[in-house]
């Protein structure tokens, strides 16, 4: 599969989980800020990249798993440095560089774009050989 | 009034369909309201669409419980899809059928139909009546981060009885 015709996928699993339109979903797009994704749509992107693609998704692997819970990774509402290795380690499809400046746990969300999820199938894909 | 919007679970097949009937009926209140008399038009008792909604989401809501053995706490978390096609009118039956999609951890999805059965017509196809799209979130998993009560207010006592006189083993 190509990465267009996987873009097209999650821009069609997006559309249809956040009723947004097309054109609201492009590569750069926050998918909590720019298209108003909430914790439950979370699991509705899942749910759905599952079926569009045909592979499992482990809770955390996508999304970040209640990172807050832990408090070796989170302290006064601030993602540590521990933390902030994890969340890269765990997540390399998303782009934390936004977290250098401004660990507000809160962020962490926000910097899920689109081309995140594209990262995190085009790496599913290629490990299950597809 | 208990805020049970089935009657009674008829069919069950664990972790994939539930179908569960409710009778529309003249002694709830609210059909009284909704719609009083107006503008020289008569009073015109409609089930309210979110009441329709709220049936499906109990029906669901049971179909997603009883596949995790009633441990979690099921909350309804989003509404993926409503379209209603018809009034649900006293003296008819609505049958709520669920049918679940997908089921993990954090939560549920599921599709459901509804329609209308009339009982003066039994010999008659049921009338499309919506297509609800649901999803579930198991409240002590979910993502906020939220601090529930320790109980299982969820399945509370009338939702038990509801399953006994159904003839479901519930034992939580």
């Amino acid at each position: 599969m190509t990465n267009d015709e996987i873009f097209e996928k999650v821009q069609s699993v997006l559309v249809d989980a956040l009723a947004v339109d097309d054109d609201e979903v492009t590569p750069n797009a926050t998918l909590t800020g720019d298209l108003g994704a909430e914790s439950i749509d979370f699991l509705d992107i899942v749910f759905k990249l599952e079926q569009e693609f045909g592979f499992k998704i482990q809770q955390g692997e996508l999304f970040p798993d209640n990172v807050s819970q832990n408090p070796e990774y989170v302290q006064d509402g601030k993602v540590t440095d521990k933390g902030l290795v994890e969340l890269r380690h765990r997540l390399p499809h998303a782009d934390f560089s936004a977290l250098e400046h401004d660990r507000s746990v809160t962020r962490v969300a926000e910097i899920f774009t689109v081309d995140a999820v594209c990262r995190f199938v085009q790496n599913k894909l290629q490990h299950a050989g597809g | 009034m208990r805020w049970l919007w089935i009657d009674r679970v008829v069919e069950l097949v664990p972790g994939q369909r539930l179908v569960a009937v409710k009778n529309i009926s003249l002694a709830e209140d609210h059909l009284h309201d909704h719609f009083p008399a107006e503008h020289g038009r008569e009073p015109l008792p409609i089930m309210p669409a979110s009441l329709v909604i709220e049936g499906m989401a109990q029906t669901a809501g049971i179909l997603v419980g009883h596949a995790g053995g009633f441990r979690e706490k099921v909350l309804l978390a989003k509404l993926s899809r409503a379209h209603l096609h018809a009034d649900a009118l006293p003296g008819f039956t609505i049958r709520h059928t669920a049918t679940l999609t997908n089921y993990d951890a954090a939560g549920a999805s599921a599709t459901g139909t509804s329609e209308l059965v009339d009982p003066a017509r039994p010999d008659r196809p049921p009338v499309p009546l919506a297509e609800i799209d649901l999803m579930f979130s198991h409240a002590d998993q979910n993502m906020s981060g939220l601090d529930l009560p320790e109980h299982n207010f969820v399945f509370s006592d009338a939702f038990r009885t509801l399953l006994r006189t159904s003839g479901l083993e519930a034992s939580f």
